[in-house]
């Protein structure tokens, strides 16, 4: 089981949450080409070792965190809140993105 | 090599088992080979041997990181079936099994291929509809489906929970050709005929690199030293997206993930037929092997991981779904389980296609479907890299696919890696 420290909740186990995915995809504007899309839709670079990757804390807050996760290893290098923003009007202390 | 028969059972059985020979050679890697397939799993050595075989390639190596079959080859639940319905799948999963059909022949070994039906139990009419399409076009397609209704359910497997389930049972989807065989068997017997047609089997030797010139491959850098190739085919379950890196050709539409197996302490003959139970979430398969341990296995780890090894939260799924379905496995205990990594793709299909590179050709992306597929993979991926172009079958397996929004989605889960089962 990985344990996951919800800045919201505290440290949970993995099973109260739900895998979003790669959380380095940004998607392009609305009226980019259709190349752009798929690219953002359907490529990934499937990183071996420390990745961003975002989780939602769905029997919890039920808010989106930005994990930094080994993918051979689990292990957890930082968590924080998908949106500061919410964190800051919750008064929860987070460091922000550098 | 000699060929195995009831006689060299016999005579060596009379002869304290003393004559046998080594199934297949441990070589030296030579410098260079026309065609090097990186992987020996069962993929990759199915290849080699339709390379060798229907195309009378003589100078293949494949190289593995590991043992052979030590992959994904040895860590599944062992199911052949070919109940997809989208144009792409349809007809390459019905050639496998018709492979798979004549495999113990063909190699000359008993891949134990047991054709003991594969049940979905179907829990609404919706379902059941919705089965009736895919099992109709099964059959217009030249192969075999039928749909049981609950009394004839009842008489094939007597022990499903029809009293109290919280999804009641309804009938089930079957499809009689299907069913299992032994995986570390089918790995052996392709190893074995590809190396009785000259095929070097390199264990122990790692690909670290891809050579390229230009918009070519010039061969691979392994642990055993560089190999040229004038042909490289990439078969490699969980890490195309790291060779893929190597070779400069940037991403895919791919993610690892990690799927677990089960199974069971040995138990008396129970369960004849391959049962699937998917409702409402869940997502379980089991069948009883021919040692007596109850197979089985459910979703993947629902996070993306390189790690061979699972997790516990599904240990708890599949035992409730276990126990959902067959009460009466309640007290049996967990004898091993573990864990593969996939490549799970963008739309639950596979990749047997040309590359950007003109002599590089990947085979991808197997999902959950892999061990079923292995011998039409290797027959399609051999004429391809023999011919350097695709047979009009596998022609929808290309990676463009994604780009002219042609995706084959069995499962109609969108572009989402871990929902595709």
């Amino acid at each position: 089981m990985i344990r996951i420290a919800c800045p919201f909740c505290g440290e949970r186990d993995h099973s109260e949450f739900t895998y979003g995915g790669d959380a380095s995809v940004v998607y392009p504007p609305l009226d980019a080409p259709a190349e752009d899309w798929a690219e953002a839709v359907f490529l990934r670079e499937n990183i071996r070792g420390m990745q961003a990757e975002t989780w939602h804390h769905v029997s919890g807050c039920r808010l989106w965190l930005i994990v930094e996760r080994d993918t051979m290893t689990h292990e957890i290098r930082s968590v924080r809140p998908a949106h500061p923003g919410i964190a800051r009007a919750l008064g929860i202390n987070v460091e922000e993105e550098a | 090599m000699s060929r195995y028969s009831a006689w060299s059972v016999f005579k060596n059985g009379l002869t304290g088992n003393r004559g046998w020979e080594r199934a297949w050679r441990d070589p030296e890697p030579k410098p260079r080979y026309d065609v090097v397939i990186v992987g020996a799993g069962l993929h990759g050595l199915a290849t080699a041997y339709y390379l060798a075989k229907n195309h009378g390639v003589r100078s293949i190596a494949v190289v593995e990181k590991g043992w052979l079959g030590g992959g994904n080859g040895g860590r599944n639940t062992t199911i052949v079936r070919s109940n997809y319905m989208m144009p792409g799948n349809r007809f390459f999963y019905e050639h496998s099994l018709k492979l798979w059909e004549n495999l113990s022949h063909s190699l000359n070994y008993n891949v134990m291929f047991s054709q003991r039906a594969h049940v979905s139990l179907l829990h609404s009419p919706a379902a059941r509809d919705a089965a009736a399409r895919r099992y109709n076009t099964m059959r217009l397609t030249g192969s075999d489906g039928e749909l049981w209704d609950l009394e004839t359910l009842r008489r094939e497997i007597p022990h499903l929970n029809y009293d109290n389930a919280r999804f009641p049972i309804i009938g089930a989807a079957v499809q009689r050709r299907a069913g299992t065989a032994r995986h570390d068997a089918v790995a052996w017997g392709y190893a074995r005929a590809a190396d009785s047609l000259g095929v070097d089997i390199l264990q122990n030797c790692e690909v670290t690199g891809i050579r390229r010139e230009g918009s070519r491959v010039s061969g691979v850098v392994t642990s055993r030293g560089e190999i040229g190739a004038a042909s490289v085919g990439l078969a490699v379950a969980g890490n195309t997206s790291r060779l893929w890196q190597m070779a400069g050709l940037g991403r895919l539409p791919i993610e690892t993930h990690k799927l677990q197996a089960f199974v069971s302490e040995p138990l008396k003959p129970l369960l004849d037929h391959v049962v699937v139970f998917g409702v409402g979430g869940t997502h379980f398969y089991i069948s009883q092997s021919d040692k007596g341990g109850m197979v089985f296995g459910g979703d993947l780890d629902w996070y993306k991981s390189y790690a061979q090894r699972g997790n516990l939260p599904i240990v708890q799924d599949v035992a409730e779904c276990a126990t959902s379905i067959l009460p009466c496995l309640g007290r049996v205990r967990l004898l091993r389980h573990w864990a593969g990594v996939m490549d799970m793709s963008m739309d639950g299909s596979p990749f047997i296609c040309r590359t950007p590179l003109d002599n590089l050709y990947l085979n991808a992306g197997w999902n959950y479907g892999g061990f079923k597929a292995s011998p039409a993979s290797g027959w399609y991926f051999a004429d391809l890299i023999a011919n350097r172009r695709p047979d009009p079958v596998i022609e929808p397996f290309d990676l463009g696919r994604f780009n002219r929004g042609l995706n084959i989605d069995e499962r109609g889960a969108g572009p989402d890696p871990k929902l595709h089962g």
